[in-house]
C-alpha cells in the first residue's frame, strides 16, 4: 500500500505536496470504510481479527468480475470485463458471504472463538491466493485492474476523481451506519453489546442480531476492498497482510474511539497520517532512527493500542450516553462527559487530560 | 515430527504467545551466535546433536528472559486492565497490539533476515526400516515428553496446581477461599512464559530461526487448543500432535502452499461438531 503514495522528494514542490496530499486522503477514506465497518461490528461485541479477508475478497472478486478474460501466463477465474459498478455490487456481497459461512459456526459460541476464525480465514485466503493455479493468477497478482471512469479523465487528473470516489463512498457509509445505529435495530445492537441476557430475555434473538451486523460490516469491507482494487490497479495476496490489513484498522478504532462513527474516522486520519506520513521525514532523522523507521512505526501502532486501552480505553472521542433522545443530559454527566459541546472542544479536552 | 509435539503443551490464549516463542527463539539464538560466543559459550558439541553447551545455555536465558517479559507485561498491562474491568475482548486486543510490538522489537534487533542456530547440514540416521531421524529430534521429542510430565506432575500434584486450576475455574471463589489469584496469574503467565521459549527453541532448531515464525503458528496452535478444549493440558497435547500431523500428512494429497488451511479446517469442524473439544466436559 505505501507504493501509492509519493515520494519524499516529491513533496518539495507545491505539485508534489498537493499530489501527495491527494493520494493520503484517498487511502484514508479507504481505511476509514474499513474503521466503520469494524465499528458497527464491535458496537455488537463482534472481534472481528479477520478485517484483511473481508477486505481481501471484495478487492479480488471486484477486480476478476471487471477484468478482460486472462492472457498469455495469466490466469484467473471469470474475467468477464463487467462494469465496474457491477464488481463493487459482487464484492459487497462477497464480504457478506463470507460472513454468513464464518458467523454460522462461531457467533453462537465463546466470543473468542470468532475472532480465532477469523484470524485464520485471513490466512488462509492468503495462502489459496498464494497457491492455486488458476483462480487469482497465484502471487503474480492481478494487473491492470481498471478504475471506475478512468478511460474518460485525462490521466493526470484522474486522481481527483479516485479522490472523489472514496469520499463520496465514505459519505455515503458513514450516513448509513450512522442511520443504522441510530435506528431501533442499532438500539438493539447497543443493548445487546451491554447485556446479552437482558436483551434475550426482553425476547431479542441475539444470534440474529449479531450475525445482521457482522454481515452489514462485511459488507462495507468488501465495497472498501473493491475501491481499493479499482484504486490501485493491482493487487496481490501480499497487499493484504495481517498487519495492515487488520491491526492497522483496530489501532484506528480504539485511537479514535470505538462504538462511535465520527471517532472511527477521527482515528482513521489521525493514525492514517501517523503511518503514511513517517516516510516523509525519514530523510531528516538521524541515520540511526531512519534506517530502522518502519519497524519502529510498527512498534508504535502496538503501543498505541496498549497505551490507549490503558489510559483512555474511550479513544479520542467518547461514546455519547445515549438514553432517550427526551433525556438532554445523562445521570452521571459531568464525570462521563455525556455532551460537552462540539468536537474540538472535546478533543481539545481529550488531549489537554 | 517433535516440533509438533512441542506446541501441544501450550495452553494460554493470549494473541501474543506466538510471539513470545519468538523471543525465546531469538534470545537463544543471542546465545548461541558470535555475540554470545564473545562471552565464553562458545560450546563444543554433544555427541551427534547438532549443538553443544551453548545452546542448553540459551535455553536457559530464553526461558528465564520471556518468563520475565510475560510477567512484566501483567504488571504493567494485564492487572491493570482486570482492574478497570476489561473483558475478553480488552484483553484480547491489547494481547495483539503487544504480538505486533515484539515482533517489530525482533526485527529491531536482529532484522528481517532468518537465522539457524548451528550453521550447516545436519544428516539424518537411519533407524528401524528406513525411517531417518535427525539427532537432534530425539531431543525435540524427548524435551517435550519430559516437560508434559513436569507440567501435568505441577497441575494436578501439587498444591500450587490445585490452586491454579480453582483460579481458573471461579477466581472469585478461589480468592474467598484463600487464595492470591494474583500470585497465581503471575505464577500461570511464568510457566506459560518458560513453555513458550521452549517450544520457541525447540523451533528454531528443527526449522529456522525467523522474525515472525511465532505469529505463524498461532493459528495452529489455537487449533490445537480448541481441538483439545480450552484450558485442558492433556487435551492440549492430543490436540498438537492432531493438528501437526494432519498439517504434515495433508501435503500427500493437497497442495503444499495450502497447508496453512488445515488448522482453520480443523477448528471450523471442530467448532461445528464439538464446540468444548475433544475432551471438553460438558457444563
Amino acid at each position: 500500500m505505501e507504493q501509492l503514495l509519493l515520494n519524499v522528494v516529491t513533496l518539495v514542490t507545491f505539485d508534489g505536496a498537493v499530489n501527495w496530499t491527494v493520494g493520503f486522503l484517498t487511502t484514508v477514506a479507504i481505511f476509514a470504510i474499513l474503521a466503520l465497518a469494524l465499528n458497527i461490528q464491535w458496537s455488537v461485541g463482534i472481534l472481528n481479527f479477520g478485517v484483511a479477508a473481508f477486505f481481501m475478497v471484495g478487492a479480488y472478486v471486484s477486480a476478476v468480475l471487471t477484468l478482460p478474460a486472462p492472457e498469455g501466463l495469466e490466469s484467473y477465474v471469470a474475467g468477464w470485463g463487467l462494469p465496474i459498478p457491477v464488481g463493487w455490487l459482487f464484492a459487497m456481497v462477497a464480504g457478506a458471504v463470507l460472513a454468513i459461512l464464518l458467523g454460522i459456526p462461531t457467533l453462537r459460541l465463546r466470543d473468542d472463538f470468532l475472532a480465532i476464525a477469523t484470524i485464520g480465514v485471513a490466512a488462509i485466503l492468503r495462502s489459496i491466493a498464494n497457491s492455486v493455479e488458476g483462480l487469482v493468477n497465484r502471487s503474480r497478482g492481478l494487473n491492470g485492474v481498471d478504475g471506475f471512469l478512468e478511460d474518460q479523465v485525462q490521466g493526470g487528473d484522474y486522481r481527483w476523481v479516485e479522490l472523489a470516489i472514496a469520499l463520496v463512498v465514505l459519505l455515503a457509509v458513514y450516513w448509513l451506519v450512522s442511520r443504522a445505529t441510530a435506528s431501533p435495530w442499532g438500539r438493539t445492537l447497543r443493548a445487546i453489546r451491554d447485556n446479552e441476557d437482558t436483551a434475550k430475555a426482553s425476547g431479542k434473538n441475539t444470534v440474529k442480531f449479531r450475525m445482521g451486523a457482522f454481515m452489514l460490516g462485511a459488507m462495507l469491507m468488501g465495497l472498501a476492498g473493491a475501491i481499493y482494487a479499482h484504486r490501485s490497479g493491482t493487487i496481490s495476496p501480499l497487499t493484504f497482510s495481517d498487519l495492515l490489513g487488520t491491526f492497522f484498522v483496530w489501532t484506528m478504532l480504539i485511537v479514535g474511539g470505538s462504538g462511535n462513527h465520527r471517532g472511527a474516522l477521527l482515528g482513521a486520519v489521525v493514525v492514517g497520517f501517523f503511518w503514511f506520513g513517517t516516510p516523509l521525514i525519514q530523510e531528516s532523522l538521524p541515520d540511526w532512527l531512519g534506517s530502522r523507521v518502519f519497524q519502529v512505526r510498527q512498534l508504535l501502532i502496538g503501543l498505541l493500542i496498549v497505551v490507549f486501552l490503558l489510559w483512555r480505553p474511550q479513544g479520542l472521542l467518547a461514546e455519547r450516553d445515549r438514553v432517550s433522545r427526551f433525556v438532554t443530559r445523562g445521570p452521571d454527566d459531568r464525570t462521563r462527559g455525556g455532551d460537552q459541546g462540539s468536537v474540538w472542544e472535546r478533543l481539545r479536552s481529550a488531549v489537554s487530560r | 515430527m517433535g516440533l509438533t509435539l512441542v506446541f501441544g503443551v501450550l495452553g494460554v490464549g493470549d494473541f501474543a504467545h506466538g510471539d513470545k516463542m519468538g523471543w525465546g527463539m531469538f534470545l537463544a539464538f543471542f546465545v548461541v551466535s558470535s555475540e554470545g560466543a564473545n562471552l565464553g559459550f562458545a560450546g563444543g558439541q554433544f555427541g551427534s546433536l547438532s549443538f553443544g553447551w551453548g545452546l542448553i545455555v540459551g535455553l536457559l536465558v530464553a526461558m528465564l528472559g520471556v518468563a520475565a517479559l510475560s510477567v512484566v507485561l501483567e504488571r504493567l498491562v494485564f492487572r491493570r486492565l482486570r482492574a478497570s474491568g476489561g473483558g475478553f475482548f480488552v484483553f484480547a486486543i491489547a494481547s495483539l497490539g503487544i504480538s505486533i510490538m515484539l515482533r517489530a522489537v525482533i526485527q529491531l534487533i536482529w532484522g528481517p533476515s532468518n537465522f539457524r542456530y548451528t550453521p550447516g547440514i545436519h544428516p539424518a540416521v537411519e533407524i528401524l526400516g528406513g525411517i531417518k531421524v535427525k539427532p537432534d529430534q530425539f531431543f525435540i521429542v524427548g524435551v517435550t515428553i519430559l516437560a508434559a510430565v513436569l507440567l501435568y506432575w505441577l497441575l494436578y500434584r501439587t498444591r500450587f496446581g490445585k490452586a491454579m486450576r480453582a483460579t481458573a475455574d471461579n477466581p472469585g471463589l478461589a480468592e474467598a477461599s484463600g487464595i492470591d489469584t494474583n500470585r497465581i496469574r503471575v505464577g500461570t503467565w511464568i510457566i506459560a512464559g518458560i513453555l513458550g521459549a521452549l517450544a520457541g527453541v525447540m523451533l528454531g532448531l528443527q526449522a529456522e530461526v525467523r522474525f515472525d515464525a511465532g505469529f505463524r503458528l498461532l493459528l495452529p496452535l489455537f487449533a490445537a487448543v480448541i481441538l483439545g478444549g480450552i484450558g485442558n493440558p492433556r487435551g492440549a497435547l492430543v490436540g498438537g500432535l492432531t493438528v501437526g500431523i494432519a498439517q504434515e500428512v495433508s501435503t500427500q494429497w493437497i497442495n503444499t502452499g495450502l497447508k496453512p488451511g488445515i488448522p482453520f479446517v480443523i477448528v471450523i469442524v471442530v467448532l461445528m461438531l464439538r464446540p468444548r473439544g475433544l475432551f471438553g466436559q460438558q457444563r
